[in-house]
């Protein structure tokens, strides 16, 4: 004969009806490096090792996948690079960004934008993910996104969607790249929710063929950040 | 014109940016208010699908990925990705990653005294079936020290990452144990109010429990959803 084993009480958790809603947000912690940035995640175009940091845990544990071979990809190849600093000015070592764009003719990769008569490039998704080094610096290989729709009739300006993680982010902050030469900045709905006198942290400037972009998460010149 | 369907906001349930019990937040935290802007199609889409495009096939077992078999209890975990409406999310992606049995993480920066495991690295990546189902095996991570005040100590957690459909549904969090002391005293799981905080419990099961094999542990991660109405975005003012 045997006993039937029969869960325990329920409780208060995650499988409470009660309870159910939206998953809260917790923070990468410092020790996410051999878990989410991948070999070549930082490079949208390319076959380049940009983005993980593998000094970081011994090389028998790297399990994350390079990312595969991608096709040709339209437009104009960019580097995007930038310093995250804390309150104090100190760059932060262990931060992780993200971005997401539109490709070159200004189309999402994504179910979601089904504007087919916008040509997608089979070899660029325009996801990426960068941690930083111990300088603070980020550093990506994209390529420079093209004008998408927005409210309205409303035309958006080119623009790089980012997402900053850390040790001591309990969530994502988020905050956009736009460019300094860009004739569209000056009419894009986003920019014009901005304070005018803080739209420039959100202004990547070209220096030295590279778009430098740098965030700055409390202070002086504190990057905008979005309620999204 | 371009169709949006906006996705909801945060409900009550997220943490706050600063929460001063955990200490880094303090000079990490902006101080400027967050800007609102409107959904548009850059956060209403997203890579959804192209994972294994970009990070390459999944990884469900983090018990088998060297020689031996590592040390610690071996678990189940299994649940579902949901969106707040109670929708499945397929085909997503939710990446993993731990500290080992005795609580040390693989990585090079973390130097507390306790062993590492050369048959664990805590890395992992599982992709959610048709009906937003997914499951991995691993052991259970240990609790460990941290500088954040005197004697603190981090409950056992599991880090989840998903992305979701959409830039605006993307989620990183921690998965914690029931009957685990220390989540009550721990800043991190504490930046977030109660009841909401368990929603990042989960529960033992003895349904998934494997006989003579590992113990099974249920964990769903609800994603924001879609507003119940799209909102056409036409313009009226001409």
């Amino acid at each position: 004969m045997t006993t039937e084993q029969v869960n325990p009480a329920p409780r208060h958790d995650n499988q409470d009806p009660a309870l159910f809603g939206q998953t809260p947000s917790q923070t990468v912690g410092p020790f996410f490096h051999y878990g989410l940035p991948w070999k070549g995640g930082a490079d949208l175009v390319g076959q380049s090792e940009m983005g993980a940091r593998p000094e970081l845990f011994p090389e028998e544990h790297y399990v994350l996948n390079l990312s595969p071979p991608r096709g040709a990809v339209s437009g104009e190849v960019i580097t995007l690079e930038g310093v995250v600093y804390d309150a104090d000015g100190k760059p932060i070592p262990d931060a992780m960004i993200e971005i997401w764009q539109a490709n070159a003719a200004g189309r999402y990769a994504s179910p979601d934008d089904n504007r087919a008569e916008i040509p997608l490039d089979e070899g660029f998704v325009g996801f990426g993910r960068a941690s930083t080094d111990e300088t603070g610096l980020y550093r990506f290989k994209t390529v420079r996104p093209g004008a998408v729709p927005g409210p309205g009739n409303s035309l958006q300006a080119p623009h790089i969607a980012v997402g900053v993680f850390g040790r001591g982010l309990i969530k994502r902050l988020v905050t956009r790249v736009y460019f300094e030469d860009a004739s569209q900045n000056a009419e894009d709905p986003i920019l014009a929710l901005v304070p005018a006198e803080r739209r420039d942290t959100l202004i990547a400037r070209k220096v030295g063929g590279v778009w430098r972009f740098d965030i700055v998460l409390q202070g002086e010149r504190e990057t905008v950040f979005f309620d999204v | 014109m371009t169709l949006i369907l906006p996705y909801a906001r945060e409900d009550a349930g997220q943490p706050p940016s600063l929460f001063p019990g955990y200490a880094s937040t303090v000079a990490r935290s902006p101080r400027q208010p967050l800007v609102k802007i409107p959904h548009t199609l850059t956060e209403t889409t997203g890579p959804a699908g192209q994972w294994e495009n970009l990070m390459g096939s999944s990884l469900a077992d983090l018990t088998a990925q060297h020689k031996g078999t590592p040390q610690g209890q071996r678990i189940v975990v299994s649940g579902r990705v949901l969106d707040e409406n109670g929708r499945p999310v397929p085909n997503t992606v939710m990446e993993i990653w731990q500290a080992n049995a005795a609580g040390r993480y693989i990585h090079k920066k973390d130097q507390w005294d306790a062993p590492l495991d050369p048959n664990f690295t805590g890395a992992g990546r599982v992709v959610t079936d048709s009906e937003g189902r997914y499951q991995y095996v691993t052991i259970r991570p240990g609790a460990y020290p941290w500088g954040n005040h005197h004697n603190a100590w981090r409950p056992s957690h599991i880090h989840l990452s998903l992305l979701g459909p959409a830039f605006a549904s993307r989620i990183v969090t921690q998965m914690y144990f029931p009957d685990d002391p220390l989540i009550e005293i721990d800043p991190i799981a504490n930046a977030v109010p109660m009841p909401y905080r368990d929603r990042m419990v989960s529960r033992f099961d003895i349904e998934t429990t494997k006989p003579n094999w590992a113990l099974g542990y249920l964990f769903d991660v609800v994603l924001r959803g879609r507003d119940a109405t799209p909102t056409e975005d036409d313009h009226h003012d001409d």
